[in-house]
């Protein structure tokens, strides 16, 4: 599907964690965040978010903070890229939303 | 108190079920080597444990790193055996997977394929190599155990056979869920 660079949908993963990371956090941090955010609906698997979290530094949509020493927990923060590209999202979903509440009705 | 029990599995899976079914038990799984896994004595249901084939040795930079993340986010690596870690976490603190989506949990089972693919491959040669100097001694007159060993290489061929089979079976299963669901 995501072919050279037409924009595809990101997964549930990927947006709740870059939306996370609005704020610097960690890895469990992250996790909790995402926990909470969903009512405990999305649990992010540890290996999912690792991997997730690779992908997006190098992709540029997240940048990690240099730490004071090596015992302190790594953070991440969402870059400028990342944040057009949850704003992209955004509205995507929203388009999504609006026609799904025109036609399947539900309000 | 310490328990030690010898025990071999092929298949991954069934490992894991049985670490959690001796946890569930109160025997926590504490560290591995060949075969020889040795349990503790805790609190019955304390632990889930989850098995993961990493991506390179324990020792190299990139698991290293992994199993740090691991290890912050409150999850423990009990042990290490080749590539394989076994991680656990507190059963109270919420349900424990290491994959929420089905790009992960595939990548992961097609490098247990690709391992288990390569083990069944060194095993087949073992097999035939063996029945093919039991033959050639034999017909020289000569005892040989080679046909006896050999034994061992099929009966193990045909565990791992119908394993690969169940484990690309899955994949098979997720790649379609994937169509509809993330």
């Amino acid at each position: 599907m995501a072919e050279g660079n037409e924009r595809c949908a990101l997964t549930e993963a990927v947006y709740y964690i870059l939306l996370a990371l609005h704020t610097p956090m960690h890895g469990y941090g992250i996790m909790q965040f995402v926990k909470e955010m969903s009512s405990s609906r999305v649990n992010l698997g540890p290996g999912t978010l690792y991997g997730a979290i690779n992908t997006m530094l190098v992709k540029g949509w997240i940048k990690a903070l240099e730490g004071e020493s090596d015992s302190r927990k790594k953070e991440y923060e969402i870059t400028i890229e990342g944040r057009s590209i949850v704003q992209d999202e955004v509205k995507r979903l929203e388009e999504l939303l609006y026609n799904g509440k025109k036609i399947a009705g539900r309000d | 108190m310490k328990t030690v029990i010898w025990k071999v599995f092929f298949n991954f899976e069934k490992e894991e079920k049985w670490l959690n079914d001796m946890a569930a038990k109160g025997l926590s799984f504490i560290d591995y080597t060949f075969g020889r896994y040795l349990f503790e004595e805790g609190t019955p249901g304390e632990y889930i444990y989850r098995l993961e084939l990493l991506n390179e040795m324990p020792s190299h930079a990139e698991s290293k790193a992994y199993i740090k993340f691991m290890e912050e986010s409150g999850i423990e690596c009990v042990s290490t055996y080749l590539r394989w870690a076994f991680f656990r976490k507190k059963a109270a603190d919420g349900p424990f997977d290491l994959y929420s989506d089905y790009d992960s949990r595939i990548k992961h089972y097609k490098r247990v394929i690709a391992w288990t693919a390569v083990g069944l491959a060194l095993n087949l040669f073992a097999a035939l190599l063996n029945v093919f100097i039991g033959l050639r001694l034999g017909s020289s007159g000569r005892s040989s155990f080679n046909l006896y060993f050999s034994t061992i290489s099929w009966a193990v061929t045909i565990i791992l056979i119908p394993m690969l089979i169940s484990y690309i079976r899955k994949i098979f299963i997720m790649k379609k869920e994937k169509n509809i669901y993330e």
